[in-house]
């Protein structure tokens, strides 16, 4: 079994929403093409630290980081470090599906559009690959042009994914990206996940203990901003060193 | 692919300071007008503008006329406007039924709110001067300007009904009330400071209105107050016009004199709504 | 968007209990046809308006046809000789402030806009809000009055020497002023109204702010953008005392914006202020102009709610 690399280190990293501490004192290392997944009962904190990761709680005001999240050599807050190119590499799902309110074909040529690719042909071929990508381009091809409104629940999820593919990220983030989905597209989104990450170093957070044990490599652990356990997935559900962890796995709380 | 991000960073920038421009523009307008304004409105300003009545010879004009028309005007209309606004408010919120009857009436409110104001003055002249002979008194104009704020009125009280938390309403029910002691005792006290601040505005606006009271007949050169609701009369905004129409140059000052006071009025009117609005917003 | 689910039962309950205390109670019966009476006066308004603007406009058009009226080039209905009845001069120097007015408010509106949904910090709004409130809140015949009094002598004429002292720009500006606040507030409505979730997967997609607002937000409140467009050039339309008296008494087609114009408003209280005697032809100028300025207005504010309707883009 081949070592992999560290596509991300996070050094301890704590964050503030003005006063209030949400994260403290994270540290972790997500390995290359691994399916990383980030469990925990709810406001733990573990779609904020998910949000550190791509700079999505800049939007918000009174946020404040201390400590490093290190891509590609380089600490993503530091000061030479730009949030746009940032966001072409590390891609985000969010938990609702929220296409905008375009085309199918326009959802997903809008990053390759405004990241500079004016070939029409080309975009055309991108959004093909990356409908493609998300197991999704079968069921659109025939309407391409329609509002991405139309389509359901789990196809416009998909449509996310392939719209978050088309910039042709190195990572990808997605906040528990099929709660909001019934059992077959959430089915659907995890078979797409096994997929992906022969390309793509994913990080997931998931409510949902068995979506982590069925698709993820290493799972984190995160209870009221502090990663309680961070370890290979056999290791967290089967033999948990925490006794906390433990608790939550076995249903005791949470 | 480097050159096109430094594009795209740079128009990002460019389009931040342009729209910043934009607002600053709109502060600098505003200032340049209070300070033209307030600052020729004192050079021939005293305490007799308030007590002097309109003048041939400008430095004695004062606004005296136009003062009290105003408050007679206006005094009148508050009541009224307050009564049928609200009323009609509570009407339909809670007491319509969901028909399409409903839904044109509350549309043709909505569109009376964008007539413009020199239209109510028309409906004045016809309605209330003429048809039912009030003649241009200040009843008539009240009346006039009534029509005219009424569904700005009602359109905000709607709303501010609208915000009352269903809770409120439910623990009300739950405690055995019926529909109307539920409105007046519970909804009403909880809505009425975002009425009462729709409503200041409203009246604000009504203070500022020229147009539709000179439709009706409302008289420029006045040297006397009304003394009845039945007397004509003149307003403040109407003398402010005559003065900035005279030849004479230093009825423009006279006329700033007069912008002055219409704008200091409006100015506490607009921060007693302000005042209420967050004295009385818990969230 | 799924976190209301307050339609539980007892909620549902209520509803129906609602209702059936409403059609059984007495007095609350009386109370309705109180609140109903106090209703109606808004229907009776709309009926007045038509109704006297129609009636008084047929007296007109008894003597001038509705064709010589809307196609006439020269309006000068009052000064013999030569009296003409075409309003266009009117409906031009409408147009003129109306065109002047948008070119200034809209973008400056829209773009102020933008800066406050997508560049400005809270503390920044806190601040600017109420200043656009006071701005809202000027009377017209304060615009007026700074119009002539300091637009034109003051900025217009050290660019435009030739420029008279009533003139539609200085006008148009005013106008463009006083209109501003509405467009900004309710562009900011629209933009707000569109889903947080969206703007924030904008922003994942590696966007600029400006991208994530022209390329996303302003495409998703279009229609209620448009709309607050609209009703803001209703509004100019409709503008009465700015015009009367910073655009002059003068109806001419012109395009020139240095020279004065007259509008529809403008005539309306000029004549207003006159001796014309009632009952005469002159008198009856006023309605027609009126009729034609109410059916103007009404179109748009037609327009602009159906725009709002019709195109409203409806996110679950």
């Amino acid at each position: 079994m081949s070592t992999k690399e560290n596509v991300l280190e996070i050094k301890n990293l704590n964050f503030y929403y003005d006063d209030f501490q949400a994260l403290n004192d994270i540290n972790m290392d997500v390995k290359e093409n691994n399916v990383t997944a980030l469990i925990g009962p709810s406001g733990c904190g573990k779609s904020t630290f998910l949000r550190t990761i791509n700079r999505m709680n800049d939007l918000i005001e009174g946020s404040r980081v201390a400590g490093q999240v290190v891509f590609d050599g380089d600490d993503i807050y530091s000061g030479n470090i730009d949030v746009v190119r940032l966001r072409k590499r590390i891609g985000m799902v969010f938990q609702q599906p929220n296409p905008f309110p375009k085309s199918v074909f326009e959802n997903v040529a809008y990053g390759p559009k405004v990241h500079g690719v004016k070939d029409k042909a080309e975009i055309e071929e991108l959004v093909i690959e990356s409908l493609k990508g998300a197991a999704l381009f079968d069921e659109v091809k025939d309407r391409l042009d329609s509002s991405a409104l139309g389509l359901s629940g789990g196809q416009q999820q998909r449509l996310c994914i392939a719209r978050a593919l088309a910039v042709k990220p190195e990572v990808l983030l997605m906040d528990e990206p099929a709660s909001a989905l019934d059992p077959v597209a959430t089915a659907k989104i995890e078979d797409l996940i096994e997929e992906l990450k022969e390309k793509y170093s994913i990080v997931i957070v998931t409510h949902s203990m068995q979506q982590a044990a069925r698709v993820s490599d290493e799972t984190g652990f995160f209870l009221m901003g502090d990663l309680i356990e961070f370890d290979k997935t056999n290791k967290i559900f089967e033999n948990p060193a925490n006794q906390k962890t433990e608790d939550y796995i076995t249903g005791r709380f949470g | 692919m480097s050159n096109l991000y430094q594009k795209r960073k740079l128009t990002d920038k460019i389009f931040k300071v342009v729209f910043l421009m934009f607002i600053i523009l709109a502060l600098v307008v505003l200032a340049a007008l209070i300070f033209d304004i307030f600052s020729k409105g004192f050079v021939m300003m005293d305490l007799d503008f308030f007590t002097r009545f309109d003048s041939r010879f400008p430095e004695k004009a004062g606004i005296k006329a136009g003062l009290f028309g105003t408050l007679y005007v206006i005094g009148l209309m508050i009541p009224i406007t307050f009564i049928t606004g609200t009323a009609t408010a509570i009407y339909l919120e809670e007491y319509a039924p969901k028909n399409k009857l409903t839904d044109l009436i509350k549309l043709n409110i909505a569109n009376l709110a964008g007539i413009p104001s020199i239209i109510y003055g028309m409906l004045g002249l016809g309605v209330f001067v003429r048809t039912l002979g009030l003649g241009r008194s200040v009843l008539a104009g009240s009346l006039t300007l009534s029509l005219l704020v009424l569904p700005v009125i009602i359109v905000s009280a709607q709303e501010a009904l609208r915000s009352v938390p269903k809770s409120l309403r439910n623990a009300s029910y739950g405690l055995g009330a019926n529909h109307w002691q539920t409105v007046y005792k519970v909804v009403l006290p909880s809505a009425l400071p975002s009425i009462m601040t729709g409503f200041i505005l409203a009246i604000s606006r009504a203070i500022g209105e020229t147009a539709p009271l000179i439709m009706m007949g409302a008289l420029t050169f006045v040297m006397f107050t009304p003394q009845g609701i039945m007397d004509s009369f003149t307003v403040m905004p109407i003398q402010i016009f005559n003065w900035t129409s005279l030849p004479k140059s230093e009825y423009e000052l006279v006329a700033a004199s007069g912008s002055v006071v219409l704008l200091l009025i409006l100015f506490a009117l607009n921060g007693l709504a302000t005042f209420i609005r967050y004295k009385f917003s818990r969230d | 968007m799924e976190k209301n689910k307050e339609s539980s039962w007892y909620a549902v309950l209520f509803d129906q209990k609602i209702r059936y205390m409403n059609s059984k109670s007495s007095s609350n019966r009386w109370v309705n046809y109180v609140l109903l009476l106090a209703t109606l006066i808004s229907v009776f308004t709309t009926v007045g308006i038509i109704v006297i603007l129609v009636s008084d406009s047929i007296h007109f058009f008894a003597e001038v046809s509705i064709i010589d009226f809307l196609t006439g080039l020269k309006w000068n209905p009052l000064i013999e000789p030569n009296k003409s009845y075409g309003v266009l001069p009117l409906v031009g120097g409408t147009m003129m402030i109306t065109l002047g007015s948008a070119l200034i408010a809209i973008p400056v509106g829209l773009g102020s806009a933008i800066y406050l949904t997508e560049y400005s910090s809270r503390r920044f709004k806190k601040i600017i809000k109420p200043i656009m409130e006071i701005l809202a809140g000027v009377p017209t015949v304060v615009y007026g009055y700074f119009a002539l009094t300091f637009i034109t002598p003051k900025i217009l004429k050290p660019i435009f020497p030739e420029i008279q002292t009533f003139n539609a720009l200085s006008a148009s500006i005013a106008v463009g002023i006083m209109i501003l606040p509405m467009v900004i507030s309710l562009s900011e409505d629209a933009l707000n109204s569109v889903p947080e979730s969206i703007r924030q997967g904008a922003y994942a997609m590696g966007s600029t702010r400006f991208e994530v607002a022209s390329k996303v937000m302003v495409p998703s409140a279009l229609s209620g953008i448009i709309s607050s467009f609209i009703l803001a050039i209703s509004r100019a339309i409709g503008e009465t005392m700015i015009v009367a008296i910073a655009a002059g008494m003068r109806p001419q087609l012109t395009a020139n914006f240095l020279k004065p114009v007259q509008t529809m408003t403008g005539y309306i209280v000029q004549v207003s202020l006159g001796d014309t005697p009632v009952g005469s032809l002159e008198y009856y100028t006023i309605f027609a102009v009126g009729l034609l300025l109410f059916l103007l207005t009404l179109a748009l504010n037609i327009i602009s709610h159906w725009i709002l309707m019709k195109y409203r883009e409806v996110y679950h």
